[in-house]
């Protein structure tokens, strides 16, 4: 059954792409504008065309800082949506056990992003914090500020304990809202748990298994404040993502390149984010058929 | 027994992710120098000075305040625009929508620095600089894409039928859209609602270069005592312990609507 043509629906909109342009086309323009000219001081500015794009575009240390941005989500989106589903199916339907894990599960997303890069700081240092004391313990030699797979994998936890919460509540939600009449009706056709999950849930769940790996998608790729905080992109470069780039070359450097790279930057999560929501839709629609 | 195998794992997830939260809490009894001194599961000697020290500084509790006004003010605008977005996308086709619908998201794509001088420049012009409705108003640049896009999952879950057996009852849009269908949602609306605030309370950059004083945010109270006086943990894991409070009192208070979930028998 398709959906009901009315352009009207419209003014349902209005409110929304007004308050969401106004905030979004002017920074826009400013970094277009700077993004073409050479600016040496107020009122005096070249145009450079695509000069400053072809410079980053040809630059060797963005080329690795995006590589290592692309493992990063990619591990992330790896570990963290299955783990989330994990923990919603897990999750209680009813009693006090719903609201317990509700609560729990949500701390780790309410603590601002630079006070979680800072208390990791002190969790796994190996003298005085619980997770570098255990490791330490167990006869690794663990220190995230010499070694870059420690670094790595400090990182990665960081971020896991942090966003797969949001996962399982997105995931939790949208199984909620499944009606009980299907379960019922799995129940007397004898369906197993795993067909119950592969055909009901999953399929019911492809809303907000959509915004829950865009959402992971983006602000994985967008990462700075926890990982800036906890390593400061090191040791050497291996921790640093592109955001925590684009920062150091801002500063480094003139707004021209930086505006450059924002855009590109910009271009490539758009693209990806498509690609996801095209490959969720059409998965979602052969289920249908 | 598969049951229980699941809680089991529930459980030990859930212990292992509150690791760190109690490493902040055990920080956050001790003083400075304990911390740095000596690896301690529990505090031996637990002090409350780093909570008084914000219960009675303004500096500190201002943040709090601030922080709670524009994330409420926030959530309220998200919501209230992206409902009926929401309900427009889930039921109509109309000219641009699809294109319209993505471009949403678009606007979570930027780094978030990109914002920061035009935002100021903007908000200066108009002279809300350090206004709480300023850091309100920035912030549904991410949320209010979120909200339509959660909702408007939540609101295509909902069977058509019953818009047009609501409509052909005579009910008019508007009477149909609070009574009926937004009951329906619960669920959708408790999450949206959990989320606006989750992004907007946690969110620095943008909501530290709008304020100066009057309205600003805990999380920047936060880095700026830090940057000031050298690292002082103790007091900065105390606060971090405080800025969980307020969130977790929401997700409290819609955690019904998450769990109640779809009543079709309500029409």
């Amino acid at each position: 059954m398709g959906k009901w043509e009315d352009n009207k629906a419209w003014f349902l909109v209005l409110p929304v792409f007004l308050l969401v342009a106004i905030s979004a086309i002017i920074p826009l323009m400013t970094v277009v504008n700077y993004s073409v000219q050479d600016i040496f001081g107020p009122g005096d500015r070249i145009f450079v065309g695509t000069e400053w794009f072809e410079d980053m575009l040809s630059n060797r240390r963005l080329h690795d800082a995006l590589w290592r941005q692309f493992l990063f989500s990619g591990l992330v989106l790896l570990i963290e949506i299955p783990l989330g589903v994990l923990i919603a199916l897990a999750m209680p339907k009813r009693g006090w056990g719903v609201s317990v894990s509700l609560v729990l599960l949500a701390l780790p997303l309410l603590i601002p992003w630079n006070v979680i890069g800072t208390i990791w700081i002190i969790f796994t240092r190996p003298d005085i914090g619980l997770l570098g004391v255990a490791i330490n313990g167990l006869g690794f030699e663990f220190d995230h500020t010499s070694a870059p797979l420690d670094a790595w994998i400090t990182v990665m936890l960081m971020e896991v304990w942090h966003w797969t919460p949001l996962v399982a509540l997105l995931a939790y939600a949208g199984l909620r809202a499944i009606p009980e009449a299907y379960f019922q009706a799995a129940r007397i056709d004898g369906a197993s748990p795993w067909a119950v999950f592969r055909y009901i849930q999953l399929p019911k769940m492809r809303g907000v298994l959509t915004i829950a790996v865009l959402l992971r998608f983006m602000d994985s790729f967008l990462i700075y404040a926890e990982p800036f905080v906890l390593t400061g992109g090191g040791p050497g470069n291996s921790t640093t993502f592109l955001s925590i780039y684009l920062v150091k070359l801002s500063t480094a450097m003139d707004v021209g390149p930086a505006a450059a790279f924002s855009i590109i930057y910009f271009l490539i999560i758009l693209l990806f984010s498509w690609l996801f929501y095209q490959a969720l839709q059409n998965v979602g629609t052969g289920d249908r058929q | 027994m598969r049951l229980q195998k699941r809680t089991v794992g529930l459980i030990l997830y859930l212990g292992v992710m509150l690791l760190p939260i109690y490493w902040m809490l055990n920080m956050s009894l001790r003083t400075n120098a304990d911390i740095l001194g000596a690896f301690a599961f529990y505090p031996a000697d637990p002090t409350f000075a780093n909570y008084v020290k914000i219960f009675t500084e303004e500096a500190w509790y201002s943040g709090y305040i601030n922080s709670t006004i524009y994330v409420s003010i926030n959530t309220l605008i998200s919501l209230s625009v992206a409902l009926p977005a929401a309900y427009a996308f889930s039921r109509y086709r109309f000219l641009g929508d699809k294109h319209m619908f993505f471009w949403l998201l678009t606007n979570r794509m930027a780094p978030p620095a990109v914002f920061l001088l035009p935002f100021f420049q903007l908000y200066s012009t108009v002279g809300l600089i350090d206004t709480h409705i300023a850091v309100a108003i920035s912030h549904c640049l991410f949320n209010v894409p979120l909200a339509v896009w959660i909702l408007e999952g939540f609101m295509s879950g909902v069977p058509r039928e019953i818009d047009e057996t609501a409509y052909i009852d005579g009910y008019s849009f508007p009477r149909f859209f609070v009574s009926v269908f937004v009951p329906l949602i619960r669920a959708g609306i408790g999450v949206t609602a959990f989320f606006c605030f989750m992004f907007s309370w946690v969110e620095l950059l943008l909501a530290r270069t709008l304020t100066t004083t009057v309205a600003k945010p805990i999380a920047a109270t936060m880095t700026r005592t830090v940057s000031a006086t050298g690292l002082d943990w103790g007091l900065l894991a105390a606060a971090g312990i405080l800025t969980i409070v307020p969130g977790a009192l929401v997700i409290w208070f819609v955690r019904n609507y998450m769990a109640k979930g779809f009543a079709l028998g309500r029409v």
